[in-house]
This record gives structure tokens, sequence and C-alpha cells, in this order.
């Protein structure tokens, strides 16, 4: 089966050397691809302007914020029940690609904002405030890995909150939506609102897949990074006993 | 049962002794609702309006004064330890803790809250709305807490990380509490309240096992 | 009259924060008597004891406590119900007096015991209505054997009981690990001393 044998860190290693300039290409060019059909293949907006092309950065970061939560959640699961130790590093090693994405989507989403709202931020927007709180998320998982000092207890730390943060994110986005739709006058005008044009479709998915591939790439180079890490720790405490 | 009692009233009986938690909290709720006067303004119409904002605010940084030694001060004096080996589970225990918090912390800030009310101009008819709404919000404040200070329970100065575990989490109730004053106000129903409701039902269901698996975690480590 | 009959300790290896402490410790200890754990520091007495009370998980092996009854109990919270335990932290709570703390021990354990023949018997009934703060090292370790009796379990672990404890105390501490196992009960004891009892010896070694 291929997660046992992944469960191998070494056999990981090798594979992962392998694998990862594939996922390097493959970024490359997707997001050479997708940057160049985006911003200078696509006509503008009649009501944004060239302002929307900041969209095709926009919503795939935010796209990424969301689906890197899920890989964590996912795997600190896995490492909690199986008690697989790449689960662990993987949830790890995802944690500040997933911060990076949110804060990308964070800040263009308020660069879009200045020319379209008038100001950077705009709390009616429920879509950017949601993805506010998901970076302040990101930021205590973060934080409790690196307040522990025993890896292992880190970890299952980590993932209990990772599991705890993955059944109240959609609450919490509800929760927002709802007190916009409430207490916000009318609807303003949003990024990468649920209309997109078909010439937009195209370059936008290219630009997902391509966000994907780098968030790939990146976290196979955190992976071995901390599988090596932990490797010359434990010969260090070996030598040191 | 009876164990369960007597850790709960052991808990509560702690908070009221020398260095406990309880009327710091309380005093600290007030002293912070007191404080946003001076950074806003005395104007009373714009004091009134976000005067449940200014309440739900204050009672969630309240909450979490007391958080960060809920399970630590078990744990460096070893009571931890004894708890783990009691016929009492960890999750009946950390209820009972739960519990106690609630008791000894939110309760105070609900009891206290009319009074800050009057202060910040609240309009009469949102005093219901107020109190009903931090009685049945302030569990899930002490629930989602909990979790949070079992997982940093080993961490010296894990009351930063706590805090920075824990707010993001209560957004729900900060808003669906803060809103079910407003709706008072201007007699715009009452669904803040039932999602509100509904998150602390949640929070305060499944706190006492993520607590525990915090716990348990950390004294086997 | 006993109710455990045997602590059997089968190839078992801990490892914390991802370092081997110690591996394939095998021994095991019958009813009525007891065991003293010896070893350097760092080689892993604590963890020991707290594997076997199941208060910390095993990297492999087995802990096994064979019941009078004929079952045996390896699950780890199971082994937790029939510990009693004294820790090198005594888990006396410093706001509260002798008695209340003593009180909460006897609730928290559902014990049918006199609380203040207890207190009595290790020494500490002048001074039941004294904050815990006031108490030196070595009464709050009187106070931690009380708790041992009041928790009435079969298999007591003991982690540096005579740490602090005066000529009295020492003599006291092992009267009552010498009632135990008279009892039919069994001890392990992690300490440098010697107890003054007839007590097995193992030593941890360095792996």
């Amino acid at each position: 089966m291929m997660i046992t044998a992944l469960a191998n860190p070494k056999r990981f290693l090798d594979l992962s050397r392998t694998v990862s300039p594939w996922t390097c290409a493959l970024a490359v060019i997707l997001l050479g691809i997708g940057f160049y059909w985006s911003l200078f293949a696509t006509p503008p907006d009649y009501q944004q302007g060239q302002s929307v092309k900041i969209m095709f950065v926009h919503v795939p970061a935010a796209w990424m914020g969301i689906f890197i939560y899920s890989m964590m959640a996912g795997a600190s699961l896995v490492g909690l029940v199986f008690r697989h130790p790449l689960a662990d590093v993987a949830a790890k090693s995802a944690a500040p690609l997933g911060a990076a994405f949110t804060a990308l989507a964070l800040l263009t989403g308020s660069l879009w904002g200045r020319p379209m709202w008038g100001t950077y931020w705009q709390w009616g927007d429920a879509r950017l405030v949601s993805e506010l709180i998901l970076l302040f998320i990101y930021l205590g998982y973060i934080a409790l890995w690196n307040a522990i000092d025993d890896p292992v207890r880190a970890a299952k730390a980590a993932a209990v909150l990772a599991l705890v943060g993955a059944a109240d994110v959609p609450v919490i986005h509800f929760s927002v939506d709802w007190w916009n739709t409430l207490h916000q006058p009318a609807s303003i005008l949003r990024l990468g609102g649920p209309t997109i044009d078909k010439a937009f479709l195209v370059p936008l998915l290219i630009m997902i897949v391509g966000y994907t591939f780098l968030f790939l790439w990146l976290l196979l180079l955190r992976m071995q990074t901390e599988i090596l890490e932990r490797r010359a720790r434990s010969l260090m405490m070996a030598r040191g006993a | 049962m009876k164990a369960f009692v007597a850790l709960l009233t052991r808990d509560i009986r702690l908070a009221f002794r020398a260095g406990g938690g309880a009327s710091l909290a309380a005093a600290f709720f007030a002293l912070v609702s007191s404080l946003v006067p001076f950074g806003v303004g005395a104007d009373l119409v714009l004091l009134g309006r976000i005067a449940g904002g200014i309440l739900w605010v204050s009672a969630a940084l309240a909450a979490l004064l007391s958080l960060d030694r809920l399970f630590q001060a078990d744990f460096e004096d070893g009571s931890l330890d004894v708890l783990a080996l009691s016929p009492l589970n960890l999750e009946a225990a950390s209820a009972a803790k739960i519990l106690a918090h609630w008791i000894t912390t939110g309760l105070p800030l609900v009891l206290l809250s009319p009074v800050l009310g009057l202060l910040l101009n609240l309009p009469t008819r949102a005093y219901g709305a107020l109190i009903a709404s931090l009685a049945i919000g302030t569990p899930a404040l002490s629930g989602v807490g909990a979790i949070g200070a079992a997982l940093t329970l080993s961490v010296r100065r894990g009351g930063l990380i706590l805090a920075l575990i824990v707010l993001p989490l209560i957004t729900p109730a900060l808003i669906f509490g803060a809103s079910a004053v407003l709706d008072a106000m201007e007699d715009t129903g009452r669904g803040a309240f039932l999602f509100l409701a509904a998150f602390s039902v949640a929070a305060v269901a499944l706190s006492p096992f993520a607590s525990a698996a915090g716990v348990r975690l950390n004294v086997g480590g | 009259m006993a109710i455990l009959s045997l602590v059997e300790v089968e190839n078992l290896t801990c490892e914390r924060a991802g370092r081997r402490v110690f591996r394939n410790l095998n021994f095991a200890v019958a009813s009525g008597q007891v065991m003293t754990l010896e070893g350097a520091n760092g080689a892993g007495k604590s963890s020991a004891l707290r594997i076997i009370a199941g208060l910390l998980p095993q990297a492999s092996g087995d802990v096994r406590l064979k019941m009078a009854a004929g079952y045996a109990v390896s699950d780890g919270d199971e082994r937790a119900r029939l510990t009693g335990w004294m820790g090198h932290t005594d888990g006396v709570k410093a706001q509260l007096t002798v008695e209340e703390n003593a009180l909460f021990f006897a609730a928290l354990y559902g014990a049918r015991i006199n609380v203040a023949g207890v207190l009595d018997h290790v020494g500490l009934k002048r001074i039941a209505g004294i904050p815990s703060q006031y108490l030196s090292a070595g009464q709050r370790r009187r106070l931690g054997l009380a708790r041992l009796i009041l928790s009435n379990r079969p298999l007591w672990l003991l982690d540096e009981p005579l740490s602090s404890l005066d000529a009295a105390g020492r003599r006291l501490a092992a009267e009552l690990i010498g009632e135990h196992c008279d009892d039919g009960g069994i001890a392990i004891v992690a300490t440098h001393e010697t107890l003054g009892l007839d007590a097995a010896r193992f030593f941890l070694g360095p792996q």
C-alpha cells in the first residue's frame, strides 16, 4: 500500500527528491502561461477596468488558504489516529505556506479594494473578513508548534487544534457572512464574485492549478528539510547521551 | 458523581482564595469597558449603540484572563497526575473544570453587565438581551478557552499563545452575542440569539473531549 | 485478600521527545513484594513509573496487571484506576488547608476511610487546619503519603518517596509501604536510598 510505503521517511525522501523538480517545473510553466494569459490576453472588465486582473492572483491565493487548511486538518487526523509521523511533518510544513497564501489573498484583496471601494479595507466583504480570521488561526497554529519543545507532544497538540479549527472555520465563515448581510447596507462589489466571465475562467483555472503545484513543490521542500532537521537533532541527542 | 462535585467545589474554592482569578476577571471586565469611552469619546448616543459590542469584547478578554492557569496550575503542582489516576475520567474532569471556570468567571460577568450597561448608556429595552446573551454565550468562552488552556498547559508564558489560539475561534460568539443586543435595540428579530445558543451548545458539548485530549497528551509527555 | 497478584513488565521500551530512554525492560513483581527501581539520573526511572501507571504511553512492549480474580489488565486507562501514585510533585494545592486537600483526595478517590485518622497516622493531625503553602517539603510529602492511603489502590508507584523526609518521616514511609505489601499490595519505588525493607532491586542501566 502506498501510505505504508511512504511511512518510511527514507523512502519518502527518495521519492520526493524525484518528484519535486517536476512539481517545480509544472508550477513555473503553468504560472507562466497563466500570468501571460490573465494579464495580457484577457479584456479589461467593463466595471472594474484593469483592476479585475488582481483577481487572477487573489482568487487562487484565497482558494489555497482554504485548501491548505483542509489538507492540514486531514493530515492532523491521520497523524492523531494512525500515529503517522509523516502526516505530522506534512501538517507542520503546510501551515506557513497556508498562512502566506492567505496573507497574499488579503494583500491583493485590499489593493483591489482601494480603487473599487475607495478604501483598503471593507468590513462588508465577508470573504476578506473570513480570510483575516483564517490568517489568525494559521498564526495560532504555528505559534503552538513553536511553543512546545517536544516535537511529539507539539505534533499532537497542534493536531487537536487543527481539528478544532476545522470544525470552527465553516461556522466562523457563516457567522461573518450572516453578520454582513444583516448589518451592512447594500451589497458591495466583490472580487471574483459569483459571475465570472467565460473569458476569465480558463486562465483562472490555469492559475489555480499552477498555485497548487507551487504549493506542492514548496511543501515537499519543507518536508524534506523538516525530516533532515529531525534526523540531525536525534543524531545530536544520541551523541549527547 | 461525587468525584465530579469534589473537583468542581475545589476549583471554585481555589478561584476565590488568594491568587484565584474570580474577582480579578470581573474587575478587568469593568475596567476594560470603562476605558472604551476614553478611546471613542463621551458621545452617549454612540456609546449606547456600541455598548453591546464593547461588553461582549470585554467579556471575551476577561474570560481569557484566568484561563491560562486552568490546567497549568494543576500540571505544575502534580494535581493533574492525581486527576488522571482518579476514577473520574479526564473528559468529566475537564467538564468539571470548565463549569467551575464559568461559575467563577462567566457568571460574575453576567451579573455585572447591567451595571456596566448603565455606564455605557445601553438603551433600556436591550438589558434583557445583554444579560441573556452573556448568560448563554459565556459558557462557550469557557469551553473553547479550556481547549486552548489544555493545549498550552505545558507552555511557559502560555497566556499569549492561548489568546492567539482562542480569540479567532470564538468570533462567532462575539458576532452573534453583540448582534443579539443590537437586535433587541432595533427590534430586528432573534436570529442572532438562536445562533449564539447553537454555537454555545456545540462548543460546550465538544470542549470537554478536546480539552481532555490536550490534557492527556501533556500528562503523557 | 489480595486484589492484584502480579505486575508484569515485558520488553518495555520508552521514547520521550523522539529519544529512546530505555529499551526491553523486563521484570515482574508479585503480590506482597516491594521492588526498588534504581539507576543513574536520566536512566528513565520516572518514565518507567509513568508508563506502568498508564500516564505515559510506551513506545513498545507490555505492562500487565494480573488480578487475583484471574483476568489481566493491560490497558493504560485501566491500569491508572489500580494505581496509587506519589510522583516527585505532591499534587497538593497550596491555597487549601491540609484537611481540605485530604478531604478532596478522599472524595475524588471515593475513599471510605476516616480522613482525620489518616492525617493522624501520617503525623499531620496537629496542623490539619493550616493552609498547605506553610507546609515544609517533608510535610507535603507526608500529605502525599496520606493520599496514597486514601486512594486505596493495590499497586503503589512511588518516585523518590524519601526525598525531603526526616528520619521519622522515612520510617513512616517505609512502614506504610511495608503495611501495604503485608496486606497483599505491590509497591514499586524509584529511589537512590535504601528503604530499610526487604525489597527486590532492579537496576535501570544505560542503553
